[in-house]
């Protein structure tokens, strides 16, 4: 088996960091999308925007629940991909009722960002407490349907290689789900006339105002549009790993570093952002002990665990990254600021 | 009019409430309150200085709290002797490789010209680092861990009176945000606290998985304290006889002797209770006070009317010769050791450092509710948020759960849905102070007690 140590190697990486570290780029490229549209058009960063995620995950569980009591099931799928459609309904009829309520007299007044930056943290208790008061504090778990797309030990059976690799089927609905999200989503940003309109207001409001666009709509389809992302970035996180509102309330930083160190405001660098994030987290984390013995001759293996960080750092990680951009190019990858 | 009693009713209905607990609950929950109520306060005028008198948005308040409260811990516990003589050498190498291993990429950083050159010195300082943090630091974190590990396995602290901690945290704090300011003040207003809510979640993972430095998760407990233990108290005559003086009518009312006796020692049990709690109370004030009359001679003098002047407006404030972000800095700095101060005070009442306990959303976000429903440019506001803000914190569980049971009083006892409703009702605290802070930020955007705007 001697000749297969590079294959085996590239398996191995495969296995523990290429695969979950680009399913975990796709949910918070996702995430960071929400972020950086309403950084954009509404121009405030939305602390409450993890916690959206949560109602929304929240609220696709109980329609899995409900549909799995009337016997309806996705099959090999899980179901939690019938309840997402309702969930968006829901949740993008929520952002409509929190605009109105309480965003909306703010934007009338022309409130400075940090203002509004606080009263999303005041909608950020609220959601957080309506979420643990409906579904309580727990991990859940509400993945149904096949789990395995390639198991580790058919894959060791079927190539004969000493390392096995394991790719779960959420982590390929995660991928195709995410790259439809994206693809529509340009699509709309770019060549339809209400996506114009969008762009248009975020580049110059006034401007915008003056070629007739109606704020109102502009802001109504942006919220809808960050709630589904949020409903959906939630829900392909809980079904690869599970719900629980405190993590969700966690992801927050990752993703405001995902959206910030691809610019923020700008979709593309949100996208970027998110795999940056992912893969650094991971790879930053990893061992590599088993990976160096493969490729190295015996007497050059490595003795520890030629790992650059603890797991235990790995939220730290993501805001690293995020400090050290904002140091040396606040603007991000991609200049930020415009859709 | 109204204007100039509101500071003095807010107060008011705060005592009333206060004594509503007392009376009702018990004095000893009442002070338990208070004692936190009085930290609170303290955090807020730190926050109510960075935000209410320059503008700056801090949302790294945990991190400076838990700051504080590992001063706590590296102040008062007693020195691990057998750690420090295995591996302190280890620790106190590794640490002067890290900081030679900064000043060395900020000279190279500033004297160095060529891009290129430059890259290379820098990436090669940060690998030297490494290689020599990979010797000298793994096996001395190895070493102080294995020490004992049960009990320390860490390096201890000073042994010095945990008082002293109080105003090292300050140094501590005020120390940590120079460097965070030096890198992220100058940033645009929602970045600074992204970037400062980022930094403090950095600093509790650190607290958290440093075992040489605090235990990490394992918790320091039995910290010194700055005030008498119950048990000895309740064994001290003067203090006995003190209760018995007080509660003379009460004592002589009952005829048996031993009966008299049973109901002394009750009331010594209780009155323990209460006097360490008062002493608490007591350092914790005057610590407040001083805090708040420093502050408030500091808006008073030229430079805090400066502040107020680039919180306002930067552009005319930097076009009168101020440099902002050096400004910015100072205030980010004193606000910071403020809250260090705060923390290490919690961690003394506390008597245990519990890294593990430092959440964002009590720790942080609550703090700033305080300083906006109070009256952010107003110290006394600040301090009535911090009471006020705090003693909803500790209430709205009992009054939710008591809102939840009246609402629930049709259903039958044991349906599925008023056990679930009750059993949830705890959560119900992080919709209270929600709804307080969207309607304070509506109705009352000044807050209770507004900023008062001098006319000179």
């Amino acid at each position: 088996m001697e000749n297969f140590d590079i294959l085996n190697a590239l398996i191995l990486l495969a296995n523990f960091v290429i695969v979950p570290a680009i399913s975990y780029g796709s949910q918070l490229a996702i995430a960071a999308l929400g972020i950086t549209i309403v950084y954009a058009v509404l121009r405030f960063s939305n602390f409450a925007h993890g916690d959206l995620m949560s109602f929304g995950t929240m609220t696709a569980i109980l329609f899995t629940w409900l549909f799995q009591s009337l016997g309806i099931t996705g099959g090999v799928l899980p179901t939690a991909l019938i309840a997402l459609p309702f969930a968006i309904v829901v949740t993008a009829l929520l952002c409509l009722l929190i605009d109105k309520s309480v965003y909306r007299f703010y934007r009338k007044q022309k409130s400075h960002a940090v203002v509004f930056m606080i009263v999303s943290v005041g909608v950020m208790f609220i959601l957080n407490a309506t979420v643990r008061f409906i579904i309580g504090p727990n991990d859940r778990t509400f993945f149904d349907g096949e789990k395995f797309l390639i198991r580790a030990l058919d894959f060791k059976a079927s190539t004969g290689l000493e390392e096995g690799l394991t790719i779960k089927s959420t982590q390929l609905i995660t991928v195709i789900v995410a790259i439809i999200t994206m693809l529509l989503l340009f699509y709309f940003l770019q060549k339809t006339k209400m996506g114009k309109a969008m762009r248009a207001y975020s580049n110059n409001e006034d401007l915008a105002l003056l070629s007739g666009i109606n704020p109102d709509r502009v802001v109504m389809i942006t919220w809808i549009i960050v709630g589904a992302l949020a409903t959906i970035a939630g829900v392909l996180y809980g079904l690869d790993k599970s719900f629980k509102p405190f993590t969700y309330f966690q992801l927050l930083l990752p993703m405001f570093a995902a959206a910030i160190v691809g610019g923020i405001g700008n979709p593309i660098g949100a996208v970027v952002g998110g795999y940056i994030i992912a893969f650094s987290e991971i790879m930053l984390t990893y061992a590599y002990k088993k990976f160096f013995i493969y490729l190295l001759p015996e007497h050059l293996e490595p003795s520890g665990l030629t790992q650059f960080l603890s797991t235990d750092y790995k939220f730290a990680i993501s805001f690293i990254i995020l400090v050290i951009v904002l140091i040396i190019r606040p603007t991000g990858v991609f200049r930020g600021k415009t859709i | 009019m109204i204007e100039k009693y509101r500071a003095p009713l807010a107060f008011l209905v705060m005592a009333l409430l206060l004594a509503i607990v007392g009376f009702g609950q018990s004095w000893s929950v009442a002070l338990g309150i208070i004692n936190l109520c009085i930290i609170s306060a303290i955090m807020a005028l730190g926050v109510n200085l960075q935000w209410g008198y320059a503008g700056l948005f801090n949302a790294g308040v945990m991190g400076f709290t838990a700051l504080g409260g590992l001063t706590a811990v590296l102040i008062s516990h007693q020195p691990i002797y057998e750690a420090w003589s295995s591996a302190g050498s280890g620790i106190l190498l590794s640490g002067f490789i890290l900081i030679s291993a900064v000043f060395g990429i900020y000279f190279v950083h500033k004297k160095i010209e060529k891009i290129l050159l430059k890259r290379i010195l820098i990436i090669s300082i940060i690998g030297i680092t490494l290689f020599g943090l990979n010797i000298f630091y793994g096996p001395s974190v190895s070493i102080i861990e294995s020490i004992n590990p049960a009990k320390t396995g860490f390096l201890g602290g000073l042994g010095l009176p945990i008082i002293v901690s109080w105003l090292v945290a300050a140094f501590v704090a005020g120390f940590v945000a120079w460097i965070i300011g030096k890198i992220t003040l100058g940033l645009r207003s929602d970045y600074l606290a992204i970037a400062t809510l980022g930094i403090s979640e950095i600093v509790i993972a650190v607290l958290k998985h440093e075992d040489w430095l605090s235990r990490g998760v394992k918790n320091v407990t039995g910290l010194d304290r700055p005030v008498p233990y119950e048990i000895e108290l309740q064994e001290t005559t003067w203090f006995i006889d003190l209760i018995a003086s007080i509660n003379t009518s009460k004592l002589q009312a009952v005829q048996i002797l031993s009966d008299r006796q049973d109901i002394l020692n009750k009331l010594v049990i209780d009155g323990s209770s209460i006097f360490v709690k008062l002493c608490y109370a007591g350092l914790f004030i005057l610590v407040l006070l001083i805090i708040y009359f420093l502050s408030h001679l500091a808006l008073q003098s030229p430079w805090g009317r400066m502040l107020r002047a680039i919180r306002d407006n930067e552009d005319a404030a930097s076009a009168m010769g101020k440099n902002i972000v050096a400004k910015h800095l100072q205030i980010f700095v004193i606000g910071s050791a403020i809250i260090g101060i705060a923390g290490a005070m919690l961690t003394t009442l506390d008597g245990q450092f519990t890294p593990g306990s430092y959440q964002p959303l009590r720790f942080t976000f609550i703090i700033w509710v305080m300083v906006i429903v109070g009256g952010s440019g107003n110290n006394l506001g600040s301090i009535f948020g911090g009471f006020f803000i705090w003693f909803m914190w500790i209430e709205a569980e009992p009054l939710s759960i008591a809102f939840i049971s009246l609402l629930t009083n049709g259903l039958d006892y044991n349906s599925p849905v008023r056990m679930h409703l009750i059993a949830s009702a705890p959560h119900l605290r992080l919709f209270i102070m929600g709804s307080i802070l969207l309607l304070a930020l509506r109705f009352m955007p000044q807050g209770v007690i507004p900023e008062k705007v001098s006319k000179e």
